[in-house]
């Protein structure tokens, strides 16, 4: 079974990777809550008020997160539910949970080897924006931003041994 | 024909939108049954008929894997055809619950569309 160090060390995993852990959480966006997700140009970082991260193990091991504003949270909440945006209450955690663990299964199951090889937890969520985060990653890992209704989310994959 | 489902997903927001996919693929559901694990499930079928079941996989206490094993020893859920719905796109898993007695399995992410194309031809048609 080969590690995530030789994952990455193949070819050039880095930047096959980027695109597919894009195309996986455009996906999710697109077949979930019925909306395009669009380039963030101006690399706008939000407010990171709700964070949901999702481990991986097995050939990959990491964790995988999605971080957004409280507002952009409660939006997604109200499209996956249908449901008025006043409606949405204590089901942004668990809504947001579900997006990060669908990203996570989509995009493993779009590199040969990780859908079979790799297993995810359930999803964790971080409520609130006073805190750090301290990775004991030994690789980069990948980052992308993009815009949900003109509001940014953040998709990062941290990579561990 | 109206049908009875039972939804089973560790998550509520997913079971809404299972739902919400199911009424969209045009199914007419009298009553959804919803149930956070396995365990849930087959308290909820030793008390209740349903004409479908749809099944996650990864949920705790009881996963579907081991749900759909019980399955056989619950009398109410004789023939009832159980679709799961999962984010797992291991082969293995998937070829588990086949092989006892899934018949068929959705990933999400999914649409209604996709939901249809699994569904209905299971109902035999009670759709």
């Amino acid at each position: 079974m080969k590690s995530a160090h030789e994952l990455l060390a193949g070819s050039d995993s880095r930047e096959t990777w980027t695109p597919l852990l894009e195309m996986a959480t455009r996906e999710v966006f697109e077949l979930m809550l019925g909306c395009q997700l669009a380039v963030n140009s101006a690399a706008e970082q939000p407010a990171p008020e709700v964070t949901a991260m999702v481990g991986l193990a097995g050939m990959l091991c990491g964790v995988l997160s999605v971080r957004c504003d409280g507002k952009a949270a409660a939006l997604m909440t109200s499209k996956m539910l249908g449901v008025d945006l006043d409606k949405v209450g204590a089901e942004v955690s668990d809504a947001l949970g579900e997006v990060c663990n669908m990203v996570a299964g989509n995009f493993k199951n779009k590199i040969a080897g990780l859908a079979e090889g790799c297993m995810l937890s359930p999803p964790t969520v971080v409520t609130g924006s006073d805190y750090s985060l301290h990775s004991m990653a030994e690789s980069p890992g990948l980052e992308i931003s993009l815009l949900f209704e003109r509001m940014p989310v953040v998709i990062s994959l941290e990579i561990h041994s | 024909m109206s049908i009875t489902a039972l939804i089973i997903d560790d998550s509520s927001v997913m079971r809404k939108i299972v739902e919400r996919s199911l009424r969209q693929a045009g199914l007419d559901l009298t009553k959804v049954f919803e149930a956070g694990n396995g365990a849930e499930a087959l308290a909820v079928l030793q008390d209740n008929l349903v004409d479908l079941i749809l099944c996650d996989i990864n949920m705790p206490v009881m996963d579907g894997l081991e749900f759909i094993k019980q399955l056989p020893n619950v009398a109410n859920a004789k023939g009832v055809p159980v679709v799961m719905i999962t984010t797992e796109g291991s082969e293995s898993h998937v070829v588990e619950a086949l092989s006892h007695g899934a018949r068929g399995y959705i990933r999400k992410p999914f649409t209604a569309e996709q939901v249809k194309e699994h569904v209905v031809p299971v109902l035999g048609g009670k759709s």
